[in-house]
């Protein structure tokens, strides 16, 4: 029997989760264009997303800017494998970034000269197979430990497997694996007479690839084994008892997420012509959890979404200044319009919070002529702009520094007071946001970058749990 | 031999590091079934706060103050203010997701740690911190026994750890206070209706654990010298494995665990290799998991349906 993706859920609890979902149409006509968006069907969609991702590098994207694109499509690959694992399975793997590593290690031993004395180099019809299966038969053998933990102590062995691998690369053997150089020289991907060298060749690699896994996906989603993925998360017991096999279905979780891990390892290294043990360590893991979770764990749309909108956050917009400034004031508004209601409160938080920066800026400045020395680190329009509102002092190092902190104690006071008291405390957040981020975040790209991730990872958490695009599900309480 | 007694002893002292460390994340895990991973990075917060009181005072070569008042300032103070960020970190992270799916504190967990490290990155830069703990805490002045030494700073961790983890098993199983913390762990929910403030009950466990958390960081900058905002990732995990190979929730089992881990660790760098260290730790952990997924001693849950 198969179940028709379109057609009534079984059970009404999940009708009933979702009754928030369609109170939170927008008004009017809006709504309507939304509610005609949502009637297009998957398939069409994802064909049109991937005509567009292929036709995106002939408005003539520039070397920056492919790159973000490349490192954005295998981070959405990797988000859209964590999901089987994850999202459908429902174990918190977080050793998921050693099968990346394994892929991407495995390709560079297969094709360079590391190993033998001339070394190996494999076409890529050879290679990826190899690579894959082995990462598979590594999934089961990590998965082994699943038969017998349960949630959070899977997490933690597979945190450890993870750091495993960082650790096992970094030391062993360093005439093969290099140790900290990594492995450089890696052959480009070659097979059957044709060979990917240029960077455009491999955006377009990705892009296939991606939609081409997302479709199977798709099919393996609501395939048998799909569905006993979900029976399992929801439920074990329950699922044991309609005589599911949850061992084997739990492993067979694993294995396929290390399976497109490792596909996306191969063209990593590949494009990459060199791997080193930092690029599988924990800062990507929590860009993929970032990807997934912002987009929706448990759906295959929203992974990709996900990783694609925080990667190219994190890796394009927030290493210039000018960009991350404006993404900065932008995101602010946008949740200061979804957030504060009524309209009339808006309205006098934000004139409240202009008023604020120019009286204050102006007794700074009437104190001291120091307090105002150095003009905003923001560039451009955007500076311009902000010349009178905002207060930079002479040394903004310290002085930021200290704001940083109050701005810290201040977010957390504001969620615990109530009513009037928020609004007013409301202003100065605000305030010292633009203070501490013209003083001293602007001008360091690379913390802001980890600071914001794991800001989101916490507010996504608290708002919206759910993500941008997945569903809310029904936990039955234990 | 002594090279084995010596080590041994360098074991212990790390171990009772780890035990507190350890033991706060078990309590946390305990009444609120959450992986804290942001309990590493306050480990790294009292670290930080010891170095800059000895700043404060003068620095490391010209103290204006005496030793043992140093000492205790920066214990007190670190035990205050971690104690404090913990409270903070659960009302505003952890407590708006106490229905949610389990996944989602264990993410925003995550994300905490990410948070706070890359804060102490930005508020402190890269660069390493050093407590030079030798100018000050004469290391000569320790026990002799035979071969093998016993230096102050070592006897100062051990008999402080021994010290504060009785305090705590004597608070948790002597006090109101503990039998509440104990009462929710069992059963959070009836302990609700039996009249516990689960609220304050989980407050004060958070300030508990993370109090020891900025305890034992300090002790780590008077060990090992150095600090850099990077530290915590690594203690983090040292406690995670200490914790579950005591048994998770455990208040002995954390004790136990973190000495088992403190000897091995030594061990394998005394006699194998410094290299090999963190992947035999982590090589122990998973095969602990595999016999006895419960941990050294734990109970074994029941699953109940």
């Amino acid at each position: 029997m198969s179940v028709d993706p379109q057609g009534p859920k079984v059970g009404a609890d999940e009708w009933v989760a979702r009754q928030t979902h369609r109170r939170e149409y927008l008004p009017s006509w809006l709504g309507n264009a939304q509610r005609a968006g949502e009637r297009i069907g998957w398939w069409p969609r994802l064909a049109i997303a991937g005509l567009a991702g292929l036709a995106l590098p002939l408005l003539g994207l520039g070397g920056f800017q492919l790159q973000v694109g490349i490192d954005a499509l295998v981070i959405a690959l990797l988000a859209v494998g964590l999901n089987i694992v994850v999202g459908w399975a429902g174990l918190l793997d977080l050793g998921y970034v050693a099968f990346f590593g394994f892929g991407a290690y495995g390709f560079a031993l297969l094709s360079s000269s590391q190993l033998g004395a001339n070394g190996i180099h494999l076409p890529y019809w050879l290679s990826l197979p190899i690579v894959m299966i082995g990462a598979a038969l590594l999934g089961l053998a990590v998965g082994l430990p699943s038969r017998r933990l349960l949630g959070d102590y899977l997490a933690i062995v597979t945190l450890f497997l993870g750091e495993a691998f960082v650790e096992f690369t970094n030391n062993v053997a360093p005439s093969k694996l290099g140790g900290p150089n990594g492995i450089t020289g890696i052959d480009p991907i070659q097979a059957f007479g044709v060979q990917l060298v240029t960077n455009t060749s491999y955006y377009y690699l990705l892009v296939i690839v991606l939609v081409v896994t997302m479709a199977v996906l798709r099919l393996l989603e609501y395939s048998r084994t799909g569905r006993a993925w979900r029976a399992v998360r929801e439920d074990p017991l329950a699922a044991a008892a309609m005589t599911i096999p949850v061992n084997r279905v739990k492993l067979s979780a694993f294995a396929c997420a290390a399976m497109v891990a490792a596909l996306a390892g191969t063209i990593f290294a590949a494009q990459q012509a060199s791997v080193f043990p930092t690029d599988f360590d924990t800062p990507i893991l929590i860009l993929i959890y970032a990807g997934l979770i912002l987009g929706g764990t448990g759906s295959i749309a929203g992974a990709a979404t996900g990783a694609l909108v925080v990667m190219v956050i994190y890796d394009g917009l927030l290493r210039s200044p000018a960009e991350a400034s404006v993404l900065f004031y932008g995101l602010g508004l946008l949740t200061l319009l979804a957030k504060v209601r009524p309209w009339r409160r808006l309205g006098v938080v934000l004139a409240a919070t202009v008023v604020l920066g120019f009286a204050a800026h102006a007794i700074a400045a009437a104190i001291s002529s120091s307090a105002v020395a150095t003009g905003p680190q923001s560039s451009g329009w955007l500076g311009d702009g902000l010349r009178d509102w905002v207060i930079v002092p002479a040394n903004p190092q310290t002085a930021g520094n200290v704001g940083f902190v109050v701005l810290v104690c201040l977010a957390i006071a504001l969620v615990q007071v109530k009513g009037r008291w928020q609004t007013i405390l409301l202003v100065p957040t605000i305030y010292l946001a633009a203070f501490v981020w013209e003083t001293r975040l602007v001008v360091e790209p690379s913390i802001t970058r980890q600071l914001m991730i794991g800001a989101i990872l916490i507010v996504m958490m608290i708002a919206r749990p759910q993500g941008l695009l997945g569903q809310r599900r029904v936990e039955v309480a234990t | 031999m002594s090279f084995f007694f010596q080590e041994l002893v360098n074991g212990v002292t790390t171990g009772a590091l780890y035990s507190l460390v350890a033991l706060g994340f078990s309590m946390v895990y305990g009444v609120l079934k959450l992986l804290n991973f942001a309990h590493g990075d306050l480990y790294m917060v009292g670290a930080y706060i010891g170095f800059f009181v000895i700043q404060w005072f003068g620095g490391a070569q010209h103290l204006t103050i005496a030793v043992p008042l140093l000492l205790v300032i920066m214990f007190v103070l670190a035990a205050g203010l971690v104690g404090g960020l913990g409270v903070a970190i659960e009302r505003f992270a952890y407590r708006p997701l106490r229905d949610a799916p389990r996944i989602a504190p264990l993410i925003t967990a995550i994300g905490v740690s990410f948070f706070l490290e890359s804060s102490a990155l930005l508020l402190f830069g890269a660069q390493y911190r050093v407590y030079n703990t030798a100018d000050f805490i004469s290391l000569s002045s320790g026990i002799q026994i035979g071969s093998v030494t016993i230096d102050s700073v070592q006897i100062l961790v051990l008999v402080l750890g021994v010290v504060l983890m009785a305090g705590l098993q004597l608070l948790v199983n002597r006090t109101r206070l503990g039998r509440q913390m104990r009462a929710v762990a069992a059963d959070r929910e009836a302990a609700e209706m039996l009249g516990i403030n689960v609220n304050f009950v989980i407050t004060a466990t958070f300030f508990l654990g993370s109090a020891l958390a900025g305890v034992a960081g300090i002790m780590g900058g008077l060990l090992f010298n150095q600090v850099t905002s990077t530290i915590g990732f690594i203690a983090g995990l040292k406690a995670f494995t200490a914790a579950v190979v005591g048994g998770i929730g455990s208040i002995p089992g954390a004790m136990l665990g973190g000495l088992v881990i403190g000897v091995a660790e030594s061990f394998v760098t005394g006699y194998i290799s410094s290299t090999y260290s963190n992947l035999i730790v982590f090589g122990i952990l998973i095969v602990v998991m595999l016999l006895r997924p419960s941990g050294l001693l734990g109970r074994a849950q029941l699953q109940k349906v």
